[in-house]
């Protein structure tokens, strides 16, 4: 949480103006019973009625100016709270952009997006809470503790005695309620797993008839929920009655020896009233700053997860002087490739060479975690490699900026990400300045054009987030005209016909063949009949190439590709195929 | 659970959760509240679930009750220590500047009297404090032990609901019910409830010992009182505009948060990094616009209502003053008077604070009474017989079905399977072949007609019978967070250790099994991401294997999955299939050649049914799939 408060600099002269406004206010509350005391001892006593209502307007003036020192402070400290949050977010989510793969691998998207939405939220809202309430509690707790003493220094002792007993009774409580509530939190979540599971598996659960089995696996998790929470909240029962009492007790105390202090002439009757509020303001400032310890380690446990974040470096940047590749068109060549994932013990590609040029198609197969999509981040320099090169257009991409080297290459990823906003935006995206004919066309090579005509509003259809108003299908198809759009000198499909029938399959992929005529395509996929009209197919197998050829060589020297082709088709198919 | 979803949970959780750290207090003023449809009703039920512990309820309120009265009559009493106090001072004043005999005891403090009351006041607060932990302590069982039960009704519930409920609605919907919804309401038994009384009893007992004490500066504290209303509900109105727009701007910004990563290898990939921060600075900037207004708002009722809190304080401490110069009051009065004059907002301010706290959780209330009372699945008969050996008959009878009545998928659907035969299912994805298990589990009712297994109608044989009949191994393979030994154990309750070894066997996971380091005890993490998705289809197969069903429904889909575990897959399946009717959603060429009747599906209709050859003689829908998936290949031979 401190090492965030970096952020707060550009705030720092409004944070000291909200100090003092907060400490204006403080002792502006804090004035109050003093002057009541000077009406006690001055006018009442001594039957002034005068001085009782020019004091009495003194008070209402002092008020006043308090609660305007308060709207205008937390005036200053609403912006400076939310404007710290905004930055916080800010320099975030630049960070975040910044990533590559990698360092989304590491600590996975739904975990960025956590902490950049909900821990961000969390600490502006602590700081909110500090900034307006926090920061007078303090104030108050010191500054009546010297306008007590002020009072009278003989009574002080109790608060000296009180004090430590009440943090004393709060911090017990909170070490031993602090671990209950983590307990019950693991708790919750357990209940909480049995339930989604249940629903997750509501099929399962039924065609094997264990309803009953998975009634009693919840009435376990939320028996303990329950027993639990009753434990935590019998704990925190104590609280309030533990507070009331030391406050009541120390205004009894207070009462009691002031009044034998009051008799024997060494202080005034006034005194004792307005000691008597000041030790309940103070009280109740110390309760403030002990919510403060309360709220403070969620807002830490954000803090760090922010942290965390920024302190992670960008793995892969431009290098400083960035080389242009413009020489040739849609060259691509691995040179002995090595790579591994970070942290793996065995490289997820290892001594990969091959080359590619324009108006070929290399298809890429091999089963799972054999390391195909792998191979098809490299060109786009997602990750760098261990060992080797990758060329592209006859330069390494370490060497050229990575906007240079992805503008060349039109990628179709495995699993279809759309974003929300209307069809026409989604394929734009892969051009800017796209053309509405060059959309159009895009969406006919892709087989889109159906579909998105048949919709109310045509090319304007608004897409909702994460695709979901529509299908797998549709989604791949939009996904490979945004590629189209872009009349890269490189494609990758990355197994993006997947979730297409048989037939939309086949002719889009052909259509897709006269569209790349002069242009360099790879193609991964698990579907053989894909495959197999390629110019040039890469077997994978555990991260090795096993063989290198087109569909007949392969069938004749490589056995990996034929296991394949045999699990996927019958044997009188292939009977056929080799005939 | 994936950590996915339970982060979205979280997030979620968070958003909803608009309330501080301790639940029901501080910062939930001037926030937009969701309001129940039915608040008496819905308040009346809940109040059902307490009449259990009606007794205990009973002690919570008296005590509560007793706690706050005796709390609220301290400064009363210790107003009299004060007034003798001041009496006893003023006494000896005059008696110092009066003239007097000598001999004349000079007039003190009353020590024994004061001491007196101050004991009695110590025996107050202390009973007061007991009786408060006593009520917390109380209620907190109360409150849990309601909350158990409502948590297990709905669970039950949930077991009884038919499967349409589970398929028209989001599984987020559902858990933010069963999660979210209770946690609001958990936290508002726990202390909304007693606050409730003792804000109420606060407010009420001020009241009367204000007017006791003196009716004209009871009157000016109760001219505050409009003054406040006014504030209050004035700032309300205005901070919840803020707040909607805040509420807004955050929704914005987060979706466009979750996009970009959820998309970063597209952002990448496509170089759009700039035009992505661009949005989002954009987003940011106006969230800080309507933050930074709602947090002010929302803010300065605090100090506004302490404001006015303190302009009855002065007002109290002039009247109160003079009058006690006059005679009219004793100064102990004054000062107890002060005390209730700033007792006094505090209920107030409470007390509008719970009112949206507990129509947010009337809210939450009734949307878990609304699952509760959803509609269940049709009934057992009274007489619904259990087939003892079935032998795996199949009859669909002019089978009429429709997921809603304007979209018929089936009509005058009849087929007839014989035990032990295999029946391919066919068709396009999305096609809907899981309506076909759907109304074969009966987890969806026909329309009209009937579905006979061995000859007896489905809807007169037990569910649990009926299900146990089939055995299921789809894609999207379940399995649950518990040990591998438990997982395949679910096929049968009471399955011996060797059944449960020879089922993997026959299903070729023993040996991968054995590889792991827990062996059959490994536990499978939440999403079951310690084996692979292969080795998962696997562990499922051998649960089938266990449950030893007459009847198989099987999803022959095999994408990601390496070669090795695929043979084995295959070859598993096939001994599953051996001697058992079979329904397979098919995806090989070999398996729908052999089957003995091919169903093709398209857009949840079956629109042909037949063998491979005479369907490939019909030159029909089938004819053309089956020719499209060697168009490839004809290209091929193009090529060369």
């Amino acid at each position: 949480m401190i090492r965030l408060m970096r952020f707060m600099k550009p705030y720092r002269w409004v944070l000291v103006l909200v100090v003092i406004l907060a400490a204006a206010q403080a002792l502006g509350n804090l004035y109050l019973p003093n002057l009541f005391a000077d009406i006690v001892n001055n006018g009442i006593v001594k039957g002034d009625t005068g001085y009782i209502w020019r004091l009495g307007g003194l008070m209402l003036l002092v008020t006043m100016g308090g609660t305007i020192a308060a709207v205008v402070g937390i005036f200053f400290s609403s912006r400076v709270a939310t404007g710290f949050g905004k930055i916080i977010r800010a320099k975030l989510f630049t960070r975040v952009e910044q990533f590559s793969l990698h360092e989304f691998d590491a600590v996975s998207t739904s975990s960025l997006i956590t902490r950049t939405t909900n821990d961000t939220t969390q600490v502006q809202q602590v700081t909110i809470v500090m900034l307006n309430m926090m920061i007078t509690a303090p104030i108050t707790l010191v500054a009546g503790i010297i306008l007590a003493l002020n009072q009278d220094v003989g009574l002080s002792w109790i608060l000296v005695v009180v004090i430590p007993i009440l943090v004393a009774a709060i911090v017990i409580l909170m070490l031993n309620a602090i671990p209950l509530f983590r307990a019950m939190q693991v708790k919750l979540d357990k209940l909480n797993l049995v339930l989604d599971e249940g629903l997750t598996g509501v099929r399962v659960v039924r065609a094997f008839d264990r309803q009953r089995y998975e009634e009693r696996r919840f009435d376990e998790a939320n028996l303990e929920l329950t027993n639990i929470a009753i434990r935590v909240n019998r704990m925190i029962a104590s609280l309030m009655p533990i507070m009331m009492l030391c406050l009541n007790l120390s205004s009894i105390a207070i009462l009691w020896f002031g009044a034998n202090r009051i008799n024997n002439g060494q202080m005034q009757l006034g005194a004792l009233i307005a000691f008597l509020q000041y030790a309940m303001q103070i009280l109740f400032a110390l309760l403030m700053v002990s919510m403060m310890f309360i709220m403070l380690p969620r807002a830490a446990a954000s803090a760090d997860r922010i942290n965390e974040v920024l302190d992670i470096l960008p793995e892969i940047n431009d290098p400083e002087q960035a080389k242009l590749a413009d020489e040739q068109r849609g060259y691509v060549e691995f040179q002995d490739v090595t790579f591994s994932y970070p942290g793996a013990e065995e490289p997820a590609l290892s001594n990969i060479s091959f080359s590619a040029r324009p108006g070929e198609v290399t298809a890429i197969i091999g089963g799972t975690g054999s390391g195909k999509s792998t191979l098809v981040s490299l060109v786009p320099r997602f990750y760098d490699i261990d060992s080797g090169r990758v060329l592209v257009d006859g330069v390494d991409v370490r060497e050229m900026s990575q906007e240079h080297l992805r503008a060349k290459i039109g990628l179709v990823p495995q699993k279809t990400v759309l974003f929300s906003g209307t069809i026409a935006e989604n394929i734009r995206y892969g051009k800017e300045d796209a053309t509405d004919e060059e959309i159009r066309y895009a969406a006919e090579v892709a087989q889109a054009s159906d579909f998105i005509l048949a919709m109310q509003n045509g090319f304007d259809s608004v897409i909702a987030q994460g695709g979901t108003n529509v299908s797998g299908g549709q989604k791949q198809r939009l996904s490979i005209a945004r590629a189209l759009v872009r009349r890269p000198e490189i494609y990758m499909f990355d197994d993006s016909f997947s979730a297409l029938d048989f037939k939309t399959d086949a002719r889009l992929r052909s259509a897709l063949r006269r569209e790349t005529r002069e242009s360099t395509v790879f193609i991964v996929s698990q579907r053989v009949s894909t495959v197999m009209d390629a110019d040039q197919i890469i077997v994978l197998e555990d991260g090795r190439i096993a063989g290198i050829g087109n569909h007949r060589e392969l069938m004749k020297t490589c056995e990996v590709y034929r296991d394949i082709v045999s699990s996927q088709l019958s044997t009188e198919e292939i009977a056929e195929e080799i005939a | 659970m994936s950590e996915e979803n339970r982060e979205r949970q979280q997030r979620t959780a968070a958003m909803q959760q608009n309330r501080g750290p301790m639940g029901g207090g501080w910062g939930a003023m001037g926030r937009p509240v969701e309001k129940p449809k039915n608040f008496k009703g819905t308040a009346l039920r809940l109040t059902r679930y307490f009449l259990p512990q009606k007794f205990l309820l009973m002690v919570v309120f008296i005590t509560a009750i007793l706690g706050t009265v005796f709390n609220i009559v301290g400064p009363k009493i210790l107003g009299l220590a004060i007034t003798r106090l001041a009496d006893g001072l003023i006494a000896k004043i005059r008696f110092q500047f009066s003239p007097h005999p000598l001999t004349a005891v000079a007039p003190g403090i009353d020590f024994s009297y004061i001491g007196t009351i101050l004991l009695i006041l110590l025996g107050l607060y202390l009973i007061s404090s007991i009786f408060m932990y006593v009520q917390q302590f109380i209620m907190a069982g109360v409150a849990q032990r309601t909350m158990y039960r409502l948590r297990r009704e709905v669970d039950e519930k949930l077991s009884r609901l038919p499967l349409k409920y589970f398929d028209s609605r989001t599984h987020g919907e559902i858990m933010s019910r069963a999660v979210n919804d209770m946690d609001n309401l958990s936290t508002t038994l726990q202390q909304s409830i007693t606050q409730l009384i003792s804000s109420f009893v606060t407010l009420l007992g001020v009241i009367v010992l204000m007017v006791t004490i003196s009716p004209l500066l009871s009157l000016i504290v109760l001219l505050t009182l409009p003054l406040s209303l006014f504030v209050t509900m004035g700032i309300a109105k205005r901070s919840q505009n803020y707040f909607r727009r805040q509420q807004r701007a955050l929704g914005e910004l987060n979706g466009h948060v979750e996009e970009m990563y959820a998309g970063h290898k597209i952002v990448k990939a496509f170089g759009r990094e700039a035009q992505s921060v661009a949005e989002f600075t954009e987003r940011n900037e106006k969230l800080y616009e309507a933050s930074w207004r709602a947090q002010f708002v929302s803010g300065i009722i605090m100090p506004l209502m302490r404001f006015i809190g303190n302009i009855g304080y002065v007002f109290v401490a002039v009247v109160g003053g003079v009058m006690v110069t006059q005679g009219a009051i004793a100064i102990g009065d004054v000062t107890a008077f002060i005390q209730y004059a700033q007792q006094f907002t505090q209920p107030i301010t409470m007390l509008a604070n719970f009112a949206n706290v507990i129509q947010s959780s009337m809210a939450s209330a009734e949307r878990i009474f609304e699952l509760l009372d959803e509609q269940e699945e049709v009934p057992e008969t009274e007489d619904a017989t259990v087939i003892e050996h079935p032998d795996g008959a199949v009859r669909f009878e002019h089978v009429r079905f429709g997921y809603t009545e304007d979209n018929i998928l089936m009509e005058d659907m009849n087929i007839d399977v014989r035990p032990g035969q295999m029946i391919a299912i066919v068709g396009p994805t999305g096609a809907g072949k899981t309506t076909l298990v759907n109304l074969l589990m009966r987890f969806y009712e026909v329309n009209s007609g009937s579905i006979l297994v061995d000859g007896v109608d489905i809807t007169d044989i037990k569910r649990g019978n009926l299900r146990r009949t089939f055995g299921m191994v789809l894609q999207d393979t379940w399995l649950f967070n518990g040990t591998i030994r438990d997982n395949i154990a679910y096929g049968r309750e009471n399955a011996s250790e060797s059944e449960i070894i020879q089922a993997a066997k026959a299903a070729y996971a023993d040996h991968f099994i054995r590889t792991l380091p827990g062996s059959y005890s490994t536990v499978l993490n939440e999403d079951a991401t310690n084996i692979s998705s292969g080795q998962k289809q696997l562990l499922t197969i051998a649960r089938a294997f266990l449950a030893d069903p007459e009847i198989l429904i099987l999803d022959e889909a095999t994408s990601s999955v390496d070669t090795r575990t695929e043979m084995q897959i295959q070859t598993a399946m096939a001994e599953l299939m051996k001697g058992r009717t079979s329904f397979v959603i098919a995806h090989r060429l070999s398996t729908i050649r052999d089957a003995e009747l091919i169903l093709v599906m398209n857009h949840g209709t079956i629109i042909e049914k037949g063998t491979h050859q005479e369907l490939l003689a019909k030159n029909g829908f089938y004819a053309d799939l089956y020719n499209s998936q060697f168009t490839g290949r004809a290209l091929l031979e193009e090529a060369v």
